[in-house]
C-alpha cells in the first residue's frame, strides 16, 4: 500500500492507473460521509440505509465505512483525504456543503471516485453528481394536500431559503392549487435543518392559523408529532424517511429518499471498472424519490389520483412544472406546455403566482 | 480518611506529571468504554493518540493537527487573557463568525481585482468583525453592568443569523445558480489563504496562532498590562487600589479576545473553509474555552492543549472511519479526557494526606 | 382580540408549554447558583435526562417513571460535576462545558435504537367544565401536569430559599463560603446537593422535550435549550419567580416569531428569527441598569471553589 506516492506525485499518480485493477482483486471499499448522526431519522439516517443496501447487494464483495456527523469545511477535506488514504475506491459526499472539498480531495487522488450529493461542481473526471427530484415527491404530496384540506390553508416548514426548499414549496402550491383553486400556503422558515423542538412550535403555529396539511422540508418528525395531538384534524407528511410510526394519520403518505439504487449501481460499476463521471438527478422513475404508502386516512378516490399523478411522474409522461405558470410577480415563466429546464429548478429562487410572501433573500 | 492540604507553591513536578496522568486514566476509561462497545480498546486508542503522528499517514495528519489546532490556540489565548481578569467572554463563537462574514465581504467586495492588499485589508476587517461583536458585551458591561457571558452567549445566535443571511443572500455566489454559498476562495489568489508549505497544513492563521502565543506570553510575564490583568483575576480590590482602571481592562480584554476569534475566523474562511457557508462554523469558539483552560491559561500551555484536543479530533475521526466506532463515543472520550484533565489538576495545588489517626481538630 | 390572526389565548396556552423545559432547568440552575456554583453543563444534564426519560417512559409504559427516569439520569451527571469541582477543585466554568461534551456524547450513545419510538402519550388533566371558560380555560385548565408541576416547583424554590431555614443555609453558602464554614456549615455537601437537585430539574426538563414536547427521541433533540435556561437565571437576577416570567417571555417570543410568519406578517424572517436573542439581551441591560440595580444580586461567591484550610 504505498498510497504515499499517490499523493505525493498526484501527476504520476496518473500514470499508475494499475492500482485500481489491482485493487480490484481484493474487496471494493464504499465510504460514506455523514453531515449528521445516523440516529437522526432522516437525511443521514437514509442514506445510512442506502450503504447497508449496498453491504446487502454485494456482500463479501465490498467493505464499507463512514464518518458521521463531519462539519463542512476543514474537517471534511481531512476526512475526505484520510478515506482516500486508507483505501477507499468509492466516497459518498452527502451534503451540499461538502462540494468545494470533494473536488479539492479528487485532484489529489484520480484513482478514487467521488460522488456527490445534492452539488453541481465536477471539476475532475472523477467526481460525479447526484441528487433526487424530490419536487417529483411534493407533486403527489400537494395533490394529496389540496383534496384533504378543509380550511383551503397549507403549511410548509422550510428549513433554509435555497432552490431545493423552494422546488418543493412551488411545486406543493402548484399542485394543490390545480385540484382545489382555493388554497393558499403559508411558509415558516425554520432556519434550521434539524431543532425538533423549533419544528414542533412552527407546526403548532400553522396549526393555530389554521392549517390543516402541514409538509415539512426539516428534517425530524416533530412537525407529525404536533399533528398528531389535534385528534385527526390535521394530517402531515413523512419526510425523507418513510416515518411510519405515525400511520395512517397524521403521516396519510411520505416523501423517502432511497438513495439504496443509486449506490449499488455505481458500487457496481466500480467493481465493473464502468464508472463514469456523470451528473444523476433521478426522482420517481429511477426510484430515488418513493413514495410511501398512501393510508386509508385519504379517501379512496383522492389516492387514486395521487398515484395517478405518481404515476404518470415516474413514467416521465408528466412534468411537475409544465406551464402555463407564472413567477410570483405575475410575469410569465413558461408558456402553455412548456417544461422547465434543468438549469433554471437548480437555482430556482422564486415563487410561482399564488404564493404570498417573500423568500428572504 | 482522605484530606486535601494547600501547597505553599504548586508543585513542579506535578504542573508537568498532571496531563501524563490524566491521559493515562482517559485511556485506561476510554478502553473501558470501546471495549463495551465491542471494539479493541488497544487498536482504538492506538489509532487517536498514535497514528496520526506516527502511523502509516502521520505526514499528511501531522499537518492537518495544525490546520485543527490554529483557531483553537488563537481563540483560547484570547480568552485566556479575559479569563484571568475574571472577564468570561463565552461567545467567541460569535466573534469568530462575525469575522469570517467581515472579511470575507471586504474580500468579495474588491472581486475579481487581483491586488497585494487586498488579503491585509481583510485579515483587518476580520479582526474588526470579531472585535465589534465583542465590544457589544463590553460596553453593555461598563456602561450597564449587564452580564457579560449571557450577552456574548446570546450574540452568537445573531451572528449565526447573520451567517445563514450571506450565505444565502448578500454574500451569495452570483455565478453559483442559486445555490447557498459565496464564491469560492481558494479561487480567488489576492483573497486566499493557502498552505505556506504545501503539506505542513501551516498557513497564516498557524503562524498568527504561535506569533500571539508568543507575545501574549511576554505581555503576562513582563508587561504591566499583564501584570494587572492577573491582579484584577485574583484579587479585584487590590487592584482598584493599584490604580487599574476596571473599565479600560474590559475593554481590552474583550476586545482583544473578540479580534482574535475575529482573525480565526476570517484565516478559516479564506484558507481550509474556502468559503461562507450556512454551516460554516463548528464549535471552535466553545471548544476553545475548555482550551483555554486546558492549558492553565498559559499561552505555551494554551499551545500544547490545543495540539492535543486536535490530536483526539483526528486520532477520533480516524478511528470512526476506520474501526466502525461512532462519533458519539468519540464526544464521551473527549468528555472524560477533559474530566480527568481537570480532575488530577488538583495534584499541582494540593497534597492529599491519608489521615488515620489524627483527629481532626477544630 | 385577534392580532394579525393570532389568537392570545391559544398564543399564551402554548408558549406556557414550550416554557416548561427551560423553565425546570433555569430553577434548578438557579438553586445552584444561589449556592454559589456555576454548573455550565445544564444542556448536557438536559439531554441525559431527555435519554434516559425516554428509555424509561418506553420500557414502563409509564410517563411518570419517564420524567423520575430523567431526574435521575441527570442528578447522576451532575454528581461527576459536583465531585470534580467540590472534592477535587477543578474550574467550574471548564468543568461544565466538558459535561456538556460528554452529556451529549453519552445521550447519543445510549439512544441508538430508540429512533422512531413513539412514548406513552402524557394526557391534558381534566378540569371538566373548567376548560370550558372562555379565554382562560384555554390558558390555564387545558394544560398536561408537568405544566402545573412546573409552576408549582417555583413556588416551591420560593418558599424554601426564602422562608426556611434549608434556603437560609443555601444563600449563606452562596454569598460567603467562608463565612459559612467558620459557623459550622459543611460547604461543599450543602453544595453537592444544590448540584444534585439542580441536575434533577436539568433532567426532568430534558425529559419534558423528549415525552411531551416533541414526543420522540433524535440525537440533539434539547437543540441549545440548556444554554436560554442559563441566559433565563441571570436575567431572573436569581429569583425563582422571575424565572417563570423569563421563560414564558422567551418562550412567549420564539413562539410569536413563528406565528407571526404563519400568519404571514411582512417582518423579515431573519429579523424574527434573531429577535428572542435580541430581546433577552435588551432586558438583560434593562434589569441590570434599572432602579432595582439586578445585576449586583448575584451570589458573590458565585463560580468560586470553597477548600477548608486552616
Amino acid at each position: 500500500m504505498k498510497r504515499r506516492t499517490l499523493l505525493a506525485t498526484a501527476a504520476i499518480g496518473l500514470g499508475l492507473g494499475l492500482a485500481g485493477a489491482a485493487q480490484a482483486q481484493d474487496k471494493t471499499k464504499a465510504c460514506f460521509v455523514y453531515v449528521g448522526p445516523i440516529g437522526d431519522g432522516g437525511w443521514t439516517y437514509q442514506h445510512d440505509q442506502g450503504r447497508l443496501a449496498v453491504i446487502e447487494a454485494f456482500g463479501d464483495k465490498v467493505e464499507t465505512a463512514y464518518q458521521e456527523s463531519v462539519p463542512e469545511g476543514a474537517d471534511a477535506e481531512r476526512v475526505l483525504t484520510q478515506m482516500a488514504l486508507s483505501g477507499c475506491d468509492i466516497i459518498f459526499t452527502t451534503s451540499f456543503g461538502y462540494m468545494d472539498p470533494t473536488n479539492n480531495v479528487a485532484a489529489k487522488f484520480p484513482n478514487v471516485k467521488f460522488e456527490h450529493a445534492t452539488g453541481y461542481k465536477r471539476e475532475h473526471p472523477n467526481v460525479a453528481t447526484y441528487n433526487a427530484r424530490f419536487y417529483e415527491g411534493r407533486a403527489v404530496m400537494g395533490t394529496i394536500a389540496g383534496r384533504m384540506t378543509k380550511s383551503n390553508k397549507i403549511g410548509y416548514i422550510g428549513s433554509f431559503p435555497i432552490p431545493e426548499v423552494v422546488q418543493g414549496i412551488n411545486s406543493s402550491f402548484i399542485h394543490a392549487r390545480k385540484v382545489n383553486p382555493d388554497v393558499t400556503i403559508s411558509v415558516v422558515w425554520a432556519y434550521t435543518w434539524f431543532d425538533p423542538a423549533k419544528e414542533a412550535d412552527a407546526a403548532k403555529a400553522l396549526i393555530e392559523q389554521g392549517v390543516d396539511v402541514i409538509l415539512a422540508h426539516t428534517d425530524s418528525t416533530a412537525p407529525l408529532a404536533e399533528a398528531a395531538k389535534s385528534g385527526g384534524k390535521v394530517i402531515g407528511f413523512g419526510q425523507a424517511s418513510d416515518m411510519a410510526e405515525y400511520k395512517p394519520s397524521p403521516r396519510v403518505s411520505s416523501i423517502i429518499d432511497n438513495w439504496a439504487p443509486y449506490y449499488v449501481k455505481r458500487v457496481q460499476a466500480v467493481i465493473d471498472g464502468t464508472w463514469e463521471s456523470q451528473d444523476a438527478w433521478e426522482g420517481i422513475g429511477g426510484g430515488e424519490v418513493g413514495i410511501g404508502e398512501i393510508t386509508d386516512a385519504v379517501p379512496a378516490e383522492v389516492k387514486a389520483e395521487a398515484e395517478a399523478m405518481r404515476d404518470a411522474i415516474g413514467s416521465g409522461a408528466y412534468h411537475p412544472f409544465t406551464g402555463p405558470l407564472n413567477k410570483q410577480d405575475g410575469s410569465a415563466w413558461l408558456a402553455a406546455g412548456e417544461v422547465a429546464d434543468d438549469g433554471t429548478l437548480a437555482g430556482m429562487n422564486f415563487f410561482v403566482e399564488g404564493i404570498t410572501g417573500d423568500i428572504p433573500q | 480518611m482522605l484530606r486535601l492540604e494547600r501547597r505553599p507553591t504548586p508543585s513542579r513536578f506535578w504542573q508537568y506529571g498532571t496531563p501524563v496522568v490524566a491521559v493515562v486514566l482517559t485511556m485506561i476509561a476510554g478502553g473501558l468504554l470501546f471495549a463495551l462497545l465491542g471494539k479493541d480498546p488497544f487498536a482504538v486508542i492506538r489509532t487517536i493518540f498514535w497514528d496520526p503522528l506516527f502511523g502509516e499517514f502521520a505526514w499528511y495528519l501531522r499537518g492537518q493537527l495544525l490546520v485543527k489546532a490554529g483557531p483553537l490556540i488563537l481563540i483560547a489565548i484570547g480568552l485566556a487573557l479575559g479569563f484571568r481578569a475574571g472577564i468570561w467572554n463565552i461567545g467567541a463563537e460569535g466573534q469568530y463568525v462575525m469575522g469570517a462574514v467581515i472579511g470575507a465581504s471586504v474580500g468579495l467586495a474588491a472581486y475579481p481585482t487581483e491586488s497585494r492588499l487586498i488579503y491585509p485589508a481583510m485579515v483587518l476587517a476580520g479582526a474588526f468583525g470579531g472585535w465589534i461583536w465583542a465590544m457589544i458585551p463590553a460596553i453593555l458591561k461598563t456602561r450597564f453592568n449587564t452580564n457579560e457571558i449571557l450577552v456574548s452567549l446570546m450574540l452568537v445566535y445573531v451572528a449565526e443569523t447573520i451567517l445563514a443571511k450571506a450565505a444565502t443572500g448578500f454574500l451569495r455566489n452570483p455565478e453559483g445558480a442559486g445555490f447557498p454559498g459565496s464564491r469560492s476562495f481558494s479561487s480567488y489568489k489576492a483573497a486566499s489563504n493557502p498552505e505556506l508549505i504545501a503539506g505542513s497544513g501551516l498557513h497564516w492563521g498557524g503562524v498568527a496562532a504561535l506569533v500571539t502565543a508568543g507575545l501574549v506570553y511576554v505581555l503576562l510575564q513582563r508587561h504591566i498590562l499583564g501584570f494587572q490583568i492577573k491582579l484584577a483575576g485574583q484579587a479585584p480590590r487590590a487592584a482598584r487600589f493599584h490604580g487599574v482602571n476596571p473599565t479600560r481592562l474590559v475593554v481590552f480584554c474583550m476586545g482583544i479576545s473578540g479580534a482574535l476569534a475575529g482573525l480565526a475566523g476570517l484565516f478559516e474562511v479564506s484558507g481550509p473553509a474556502g468559503q461562507i457557508s450556512i454551516d460554516f462554523n463548528s464549535g471552535y469558539g466553545f471548544t476553545a474555552i475548555i482550551v483555554a483552560f486546558l492549558g492553565r491559561l498559559n499561552p505555551l500551555g494554551i499551545v500544547l492543549a490545543g495540539l492535543l484536543m486536535a490530536l483526539t479530533y483526528v486520532g477520533g475521526e480516524m478511528a470512526a472511519t476506520n474501526i466502525g466506532l461512532p462519533s458519539a463515543a468519540i464526544q464521551v472520550f473527549q468528555g472524560m479526557l477533559l474530566f480527568f484533565l481537570l480532575g488530577v489538576d488538583v495534584l499541582s495545588n494540593y497534597r492529599i494526606r491519608f489521615l488515620l489517626f489524627v483527629k481532626e481538630a477544630r | 382580540m385577534d392580532f394579525y390572526g393570532i389568537n392570545p389565548a391559544v398564543l399564551i396556552a402554548s408558549l406556557m408549554v414550550a416554557a416548561v423545559p427551560i423553565m425546570l432547568a433555569a430553577l434548578g440552575e438557579l438553586v445552584v447558583e444561589k449556592a454559589g456554583v456555576l454548573n455550565l453543563g445544564v444542556e448536557g444534564m438536559m439531554i441525559v435526562g431527555a435519554i434516559a426519560g425516554f428509555i424509561a417512559a418506553v420500557t414502563s409504559g409509564s410517563p411518570v417513571v419517564g420524567f423520575l427516569g430523567g431526574a435521575l439520569a441527570g442528578a447522576a451527571l451532575s454528581l461527576v460535576f459536583a465531585l470534580l469541582t467540590q472534592f477535587l477543585l477543578t474550574n467550574q466554568v471548564a468543568t461544565g462545558l466538558a459535561l456538556t461534551l460528554f452529556g451529549l456524547g453519552l445521550s447519543s450513545l445510549a439512544g441508538q435504537g430508540y429512533n422512531g419510538i413513539k412514548p406513552p402519550a402524557t394526557h391534558a388533566v381534566p378540569f371538566g367544565p373548567l376548560a370550558e371558560i372562555p379565554f382562560f380555560g384555554r390558558i390555564l385548565f387545558s394544560h398536561d401536569w408537568m405544566v402545573y408541576f412546573s409552576v408549582a416547583m417555583i413556588a416551591l424554590v420560593w418558599w424554601v430559599l426564602r422562608s426556611t431555614r434549608l434556603g437560609l443555609i443555601i444563600r449563606a453558602v452562596g454569598e460567603n463560603h467562608e463565612a459559612a464554614h467558620s459557623l459550622g456549615y459543611k460547604v461543599n455537601r450543602i453544595r453537592l446537593g444544590c448540584i444534585l437537585f439542580g441536575g434533577a430539574m436539568a433532567g426532568m426538563g430534558g425529559a419534558y422535550v423528549s415525552l411531551i414536547r416533541v414526543p420522540q427521541w433524535t440525537d440533539g433533540i434539547t437543540a441549545g435549550a440548556g444554554w436560554i435556561a442559563l441566559a433565563i437565571v441571570v436575567f431572573a437576577s436569581w429569583k425563582p419567580w422571575r424565572v417563570l416570567i423569563g421563560a414564558y417571555l422567551f418562550g412567549g417570543i420564539t413562539v410569536l416569531q413563528l406565528n407571526l410568519q404563519a400568519a404571514g406578517a411582512r417582518i423579515p424572517v431573519e429579523y424574527l428569527s434573531m429577535s428572542p436573542y435580541l430581546i433577552t439581551i435588551l432586558v438583560l441591560v434593562i434589569m441590570s441598569s434599572g432602579r432595582g440595580r439586578a445585576g449586583l444580586s448575584a451570589p458573590a461567591a458565585l463560580g468560586q471553589n470553597f477548600h477548608a484550610s486552616r
